[in-house]
């Protein structure tokens, strides 16, 4: 059985763990077994049964009142007992620093071999064997993994899911929690309510230093809006506080892998591209012709932002 | 207080990466290698935290004898002594499975590293050291401060952080601002080639092997539309493209 570590937000499965489960329904055909999908927080039963639609024919929720809040350590507990309990040997999620840190931990207690940033279905002919990306984007590995239990991190846009009618069943679980689980004590948390997820977002509008300045950021917000985008920016803004840290994309932020990414001032350094050179298409706005942005994009305006975005928005709305 | 900060050595940012041997191999000519730059940002926080209220560092490398510059550099940069365990961090658990063995050894009461190495990029080492420790972790972590027996530390989330206290013993993984990068000083660098270094073989066995590496294929060329007509970005991105 494949087991597929499901992610919610706001009493949905999350887009990306979406297509961690289509990629693991895949996998189980593939082995000639079946995808379950484990989901963890309070969520919707008819919301649950859509992992039916993405290839998984059960999920197993467990709706514990102390598993509400995201807790890596509770979670990956209860991932670990799940995969005792059903005897998994393949676990998929779908990458993200929350999903690491859950992983990471059953892995630990799982000895299981645990691979990331994986990008294609496996390779079944001789052994298992993934293709991951490293490098942050500047380079694959053919990965053979051998561990009784294997735990597959996908990155985003690996698998393009056909949806189907059909539904799983929803099976409640109680698993055993620990109190030492909980012994962290979250004091306050600062989340940006009513935008867009940068990992989940399939559009993001990125600017640079050549966005001059917090106050000047309208126009590129204005253009993400009108596009249904979320908003990334290059490392020097967030460490200039222009920007919030956690829409920093690059060698050293978030990396992303978008549908569209369009860079707005920003130059190109290597240590960015490696964030965002998995997007399918990049767009890079820049008034310096020479910028190495350009090198890497599939579309590009030599010009200055602060009149080429406005007149892109203009166009956005008046495509609608 | 005792801390332990685990370090990658990793190619330069800005290398351009390559293979030999029939893909088969990483090729190392012309590559500067470098502390992993998240793990660089663990040891600036220990260093600081050293510095404000007392602390020894270990700093521990699972890697070959080629990593020992990277070594002394965060030797010099202010650790006090330093441990290599003898192979090369081809997998994940078995790195993880060498930081657990010496850390349990050393009943360390804080064990750093960065959120993720800049070649693979996993994410993982952190976790499960703490769960085969028996003791919490928390990833990524960009603010950290310890107060007796207890850390306070924020760590991102998506779309925003978080603020948490727990007691020690703890295993970190550390992203920016939680410190800046240091560099050392002529002092330090003097200090550094005396500073112990003690090298052990490893245990265990990876439960991963790479085969073969790969490139991406590479890009066509870049379509220039004049700032004039930008608008018809839009229209490509529709009907060419086919992403909006
Ligand atoms: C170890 C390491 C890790 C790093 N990690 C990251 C990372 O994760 N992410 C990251 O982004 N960087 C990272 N960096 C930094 C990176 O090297 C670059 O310094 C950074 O990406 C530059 O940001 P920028 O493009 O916004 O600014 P700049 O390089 O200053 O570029 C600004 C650009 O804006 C253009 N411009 C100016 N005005 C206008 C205008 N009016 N209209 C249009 N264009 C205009 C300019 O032509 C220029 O190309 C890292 C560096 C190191 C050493």
């Amino acid at each position: 059985m494949i087991l597929i570590f499901t992610e919610i937000a706001d009493g949905a499965i999350k887009k990306s763990s979406l297509e961690a489960i289509y990629y693991g329904s895949k996998v189980a055909e593939m082995m000639g077994t079946t995808a379950t999908a484990l989901a963890i927080g309070s969520a919707d039963a008819a919301e649950l049964a859509k992992a039916g639609n993405y290839g998984a024919t059960k999920v197993l929720h467990a709706a514990d009142a102390k598993l509400a809040n995201p807790n890596s350590m509770a979670y990956a507990s209860v991932l670990a007992e799940t995969v005792k309990n059903t005897g998994a040997k393949v676990v998929v999620a779908a990458k993200s620093s929350f999903a690491d840190a859950v992983t990471a931990r059953a892995a630990g207690a799982l000895k299981a071999a645990v691979v990331g940033n994986v990008t294609e279905l496996p390779n079944l002919s001789n052994g298992f064997q993934v293709k991951v990306s490293i490098f942050t984007g500047k380079a694959f590995a053919d990965v053979n993994v051998n561990g009784d239990v294997k735990i597959l991190a996908i990155k985003k846009n690996v698998v393009a899911p056909v949806e189907s009618s059909d539904s799983a069943s929803v099976e409640s679980i109680s698993p055993i929690l620990a109190d030492n689980l909980f012994a962290a004590k979250v004091t306050e948390t600062i989340k940006a309510t009513g935008t867009i997820s940068l990992p989940e977002a399939d559009l993001v509008v990125s600017g640079g230093r050549g966005m001059k300045g917090p106050e000047h950021w309208q126009p590129l917000l204005d253009l993400a809006d009108a596009l249904g985008a979320a908003t990334a920016c290059s490392k020097p803004v967030s460490d200039l506080d222009w920007r919030p840290h956690h829409e920093h994309v690059g060698q050293t932020g978030v990396k992303v892998s978008p549908n569209l990414y369009i860079a707005c001032g920003i130059s190109g350094a290597i240590q960015h591209l490696a964030g965002v050179n998995s997007s399918k298409v990049l767009v890079v706005i820049n008034k310096d012709p020479e910028a190495p942005f350009f090198k890497a994009a599939d579309y590009g305006i030599v010009g200055d932002v602060f009149e080429v975005l406005p007149k892109l928005t203009k166009a956005v709305l008046a495509s609608k | 207080m005792k801390i332990l900060v685990c370090i990658s050595s990793v190619p330069d940012t800005t290398s351009k990466i390559s293979f030999t041997d029939g893909d088969t191999k990483l090729n190392k000519a012309g590559v500067t290698y470098i502390i992993g730059p998240y793990d660089d940002y663990a040891l600036a926080r220990a260093v600081e935290l050293k510095e404000q209220s007392g602390a020894t560092i270990t700093v521990l490398n699972v890697g070959g004898a080629d990593a020992e510059p990277q070594i002394r550099k965060a030797l010099a940069i202010g650790a006090d002594d330093a441990i290599r365990v003898d192979v090369e961090p081809t997998d994940s658990f078995f790195v993880a499975e060498q930081i657990a063995a010496v850390a349990k050894e050393g009943n360390y009461d804080l064990i750093l590293m960065g959120r993720e190495t800049s070649d693979y990029n996993s994410g993982v080492v952190h976790g499960i050291v703490g769960e085969m420790l028996g003791i919490p972790s928390f990833s990524p972590v960009m603010q950290l401060d310890v107060n007796g027996n207890e850390a306070s530390m924020t760590r991102e989330i998506e779309g925003g952080k978080e603020k948490l206290t727990a007691s020690l013993p703890l295993v970190l993984g550390c992203q920016e601002p939680i410190a800046e990068w240091k560099i050392p000083n002529m002092r330090g660098i003097m200090t550094a080639r005396t500073k112990p270094l003690k090298v052990i073989p490893a245990a265990g066995a990876a439960l991963t092997s790479t085969e073969k590496y790969s490139l991406p294929a590479p890009k066509g060329a870049c379509k220039m539309i004049p700032a004039e007509e930008a608008e018809k970005l839009i229209e490509l991105l529709k009907t060419e493209a086919k992403v909006l």
